[in-house]
């Protein structure tokens, strides 16, 4: 018995000691540098709701990949189709997964099928009518290729929003998928969130268009906008009068390039106002395209279009060769860094939206903190000073194993790296008032036995034997609600699920194990034959 | 220090059936005020819309904010004292699709009433109406779910019919704090969900001690009727039923009072739910167990399983 109490004693003794060990970053501000070097150097990790930051959900709207996807592919189509000598007509453009065509006559849908069938694999007939004698048919892509666009759309913007985010310089951020189409982000600490919002959320889709200079913008204003062109706006902010003003522009819907074809971008000061800007530089593919494009259309605008909104529409002065251009527009330093980045990160393949935001300030946070420490204090005072007061020298002996619980408690939590939230700390304080649950089953179960006439051994050892197996599945019933708290939780809810699952596991250990082995010392090492409880 | 004395002998079984009549009543009572109150309150959590929690340097006056929100179009917001000189504004609005941002807007509309610097945007909810319904359907799966969890091992570890009656009274103290939580008009957000949770693992932790002592009680003794090892099994555990409960509910007052604002209904929620756990414990989860001997004795005349 007495070498099973020092086994007992040193398993307890290192427990302790290793949950100290995980706790000394927490606990001691500035550790030596071999500590940094060769051993756990990473404090409790804090919830969002503790430290500060913003939380987002995103869903990506992949329905839109698989429609651009359509859209490229009709246009694709209509040039085959051309070159068949097919006759059709397109009806309208790619739009809810659809694109419809008119043909005259049988033997053009024939015609028609066969050209799909044989060029155009990832496209099927969603549905077909005849109308006054002409074929209508519409065109999706089909199921499969389709899901393939929608996983990959939302795969691809994960990756484009890390690399922003990463650009961005925030330490540590969390990028997860969740589900089919959305997207987790948590960034700690983030300061200007209407700023990471709008980086993170913007498509970036640059475009370089051609000025429609043979019709008029008025003209298309007034509802007859020319086959094969398009009105945007021009955006740019009036130095005076610090008001935006939109200018329309009639543009050639066709795009001559976009930000597929960017190697880099990075933002420059121009000389004369001292203004910034966005200098960007074509890849190799990208350069000899633009250098094609400006020699073919000297003396006519280029419009650079981000997101459909125009940002400049220079005259093109001469061929332009070596692969860089300038993008121009009234921009604060800020805006300039963060669209040199959006371009570096490259386009979305599909918008997002965000469906969920979540942000905490930094003092709220620290408030948090503050109130959950007192809260912890307090709590930890008056259920020592209870134990004591109600079962005496047994109380002491719960009283270490709830002190023990707790260090252990968050011991685990900084060796697994879990999450302490402002529920958490709720957790931990409820584990303090539910902890001592074990010991005072215990200690009652021993009363009995004890009045039932049983030595102080025989009562305790009676006393352990009964209790446990009630304590064993009063907790594990808890354990179940506390995993489907766990399972079904984000954030704060799930902080709260982690530190409610450690306690109680903890409080197995430190409740029933280590008095166990204080009262083995008393009665086996001191021959203690009566005892306060 | 005995609070309660070695030996008691209350009688427990006959204060049942007055017992199932008042948690009747006082859910009957809860419905009553769901139905008046329109359905439970939602919070952003679950309906969708906004919440900026915004603190000023000194109390500020709720019409100034609501006058001055109208101009960006928030004046049908709710505007709710939150601890010392902070206000909730909610609305029932999530436009976290808006580019120029909910934010920034109320932050204008603030700033040009109480001028910059006067306040400070502590927090930010926004919660899309999608999300809004799968976080509904989550929280009722996760509380059905750890039901029959308990269901399970319960039905394993002891009988049937301890199971149901454990389970009775889990649905009983969740419809209980639900009733509370409605006749105080608190409103119903995740963290309520996770304090029903917690008030779900608390309430069958206390009942499987009471279950654990009918059940290693009439072993022992396969004589008496079950009504009779029901009544000394809750006496004999009354002692650990009050000093259990009574250290929850000590840490949870104190979390009440010192916790912050943040979590102040989650705690009332679970305040309610221990008293109604620790209650439905003694007068609900046993008497299912004795009605189901009645329906079906287990027992017949002391023969045990």
């Amino acid at each position: 018995m007495m070498s099973g109490i020092k086994w007992r004693a040193a398993l307890a003794v290192a427990a302790c000691l290793v949950a100290l060990f995980f706790l000394t970053p927490t606990l001691v501000s500035d550790l030596p540098v071999f500590w940094n070097d060769h051993l756990p150097k990473d404090k409790i990790h804090l919830g969002l709701d503790l430290q500060g930051g913003m939380h987002l959900v995103l869903e990506v709207d992949a329905a839109k990949a698989v429609d651009s996807t359509l859209l490229r592919t009709a246009g694709d189509l209509k040039e085959t189709l051309m070159a068949k000598r097919v006759r059709f007509r397109q009806a309208d453009a790619a739009k809810a997964g659809l694109v419809t065509y008119e043909l005259p006559d049988g033997a053009s849908r024939t015609a028609f099928e066969k050209v799909l069938k044989d060029n155009y694999p990832d496209i099927e007939v969603a549905a077909s009518e005849i109308r006054e004698g002409r074929e209508i048919v519409s065109l999706k892509i089909n199921d499969k290729r389709a899901g393939e666009i929608r996983k990959m759309a939302v795969e691809q913007s994960l990756e484009t929003i890390r690399n922003r985010v990463d650009q961005f310089g925030i330490s540590e951020p969390e990028i997860i998928p969740q589900g089919d189409d959305r997207i987790i982000i948590q960034l700690p600490g983030v300061k200007d969130t209407q700023r990471a919002k709008n980086l993170i959320g913007r498509t970036a889709l640059l475009e370089f268009k051609l000025v429609d200079e043979e019709h008029s913008v008025d003209e298309a204003l007034r509802g007859s906008v020319p086959d094969g062109s398009m009105v945007l706006y021009e955006s740019r902010l009036d130095r005076e009068s610090g008001r935006r003003i939109d200018t329309p522009l009639l543009l050639k819907s066709a795009t001559l390039l976009t930000g597929e074809s960017l190697e880099n971008a990075k933002v420059q000061i121009s000389d004369r106002f001292g203004e910034p800007h966005v200098s960007i530089k074509f890849n190799a593919q990208g350069a000899r395209e633009f250098e094609r494009i400006t020699g073919a259309n000297v003396k006519r605008r280029l419009a650079i279009v981000l997101d459909g909104v125009v940002h400049s529409a220079p005259v093109i002065q001469e061929r332009i060769a070596g692969g860089n251009a300038q993008i121009t527009g009234s921009f604060t330093m800020d805006e300039a860094r963060d669209l040199a980045i959006v371009l570096r990160a490259g386009a979305l393949p599909a918008p997002v939206k965000i469906l969920e935001e979540r942000t905490v300030g930094p003092s709220l946070g620290q408030d948090s903190i503050d109130k959950g420490t007192w809260a912890c204090i307090i709590a930890s005072i008056l259920i020592l000073l209870f134990m004591i007061v109600y079962y005496r020298l047994t109380g002491m002996i719960a009283d270490v194993a709830l002190v023990m619980n707790l260090m252990l408690l968050l011991g685990v939590m900084a060796a697994f790296k879990a999450t302490l939230t402002l529920p958490g700390i709720a957790g931990i304080v409820l584990t303090i008032g539910m902890a001592v649950d074990a010991n005072v089953l215990i200690n009652e179960r021993i009363r009995e036995e004890m009045r039932l006439g049983k030595t102080l051994r025989a009562a305790v050892e009676a006393g352990y034997a009964k209790a446990f197996l009630t304590i064993l599945d009063s907790n594990i019933t808890t354990l179940v609600a506390a995993l489907f708290l766990f399972g079904f939780g984000t954030g704060p809810v799930k902080g709260f699920a982690v530190t409610l699952t450690i306690g109680i596991i903890v409080s197995m250990f430190t409740a029933v194990f280590v008095t166990r082995i204080i009262f083995d010392y008393f009665i086996w090492n001191r021959k203690v034959q009566k005892i306060s409880i | 220090m005995e609070i309660i004395k070695a030996e008691t002998h209350f009688n427990f079984v006959k204060l049942m059936k007055p017992a199932v009549l008042l948690s009747m009543a006082v859910i009957l009572i809860g419905i009553i005020s769901l139905i008046w109150h329109g359905g439970p309150n939602y919070g952003i959590d679950f309906a969708g819309g906004s919440l900026i929690q915004v603190k000023f340097q000194s109390a500020p006056d709720a019409d100034k904010i609501r006058g001055s929100l109208k101009p960006v179009g928030f004046e049908g917001s709710i505007i709710q004292q939150f601890g010392l000189n902070e206000v909730i504004i909610r609305t029932p609005q999530s436009a976290a699709t808006d580019p120029h941002g909910l934010t920034s807007r109320v932050d204008d509309a603030l700033g040009a009433a109480f001028g910059k610097g006067a306040y400070e945007v502590r927090r930010i909810e926004v919660v899309g109406p999608k999300v809004g319904k799968d976080l509904t359907r989550k929280a009722l799966l996760a509380i059905v779910f750890s039901w029959i969890g308990i269901l399970i091992y319960v039905g394993v570890r002891f009988e049937f019919r301890y199971a149901l009656g454990g389970i009775i009274a889990l649905v009983h103290d969740v419809l209980v704090t639900i009733t509370f939580m409605s006749l105080f008009n608190k409103e119903f957000d995740l963290n309520i969900v996770a304090a029903l949770l917690t008030i779900i693992g608390y309430s069958i932790n206390d009942t499987i001690v009471i279950f654990d002592r009918i059940r290693e009680n009439s072993r022992k003794d396969t004589k008496t009727p079950l009504l009779d090892i029901i009544n000394t099994s809750v006496n004999q555990t009354l002692g650990r039923t009050i000093l259990t409960s009574l250290t929850v509910f000590m840490v949870l007052l104190v979390l009440f009072f010192f916790g912050g604002a943040v979590i102040h209904d989650f705690t009332f929620a679970l305040l309610v739910g221990t008293v109604a756990g620790v209650y439905s414990t003694i007068f609900i989860a046993s008497p299912i167990v004795l009605l189901f001997e009645k329906i079906k004795p287990a027992r017949p005349r002391g023969k045990s399983r």
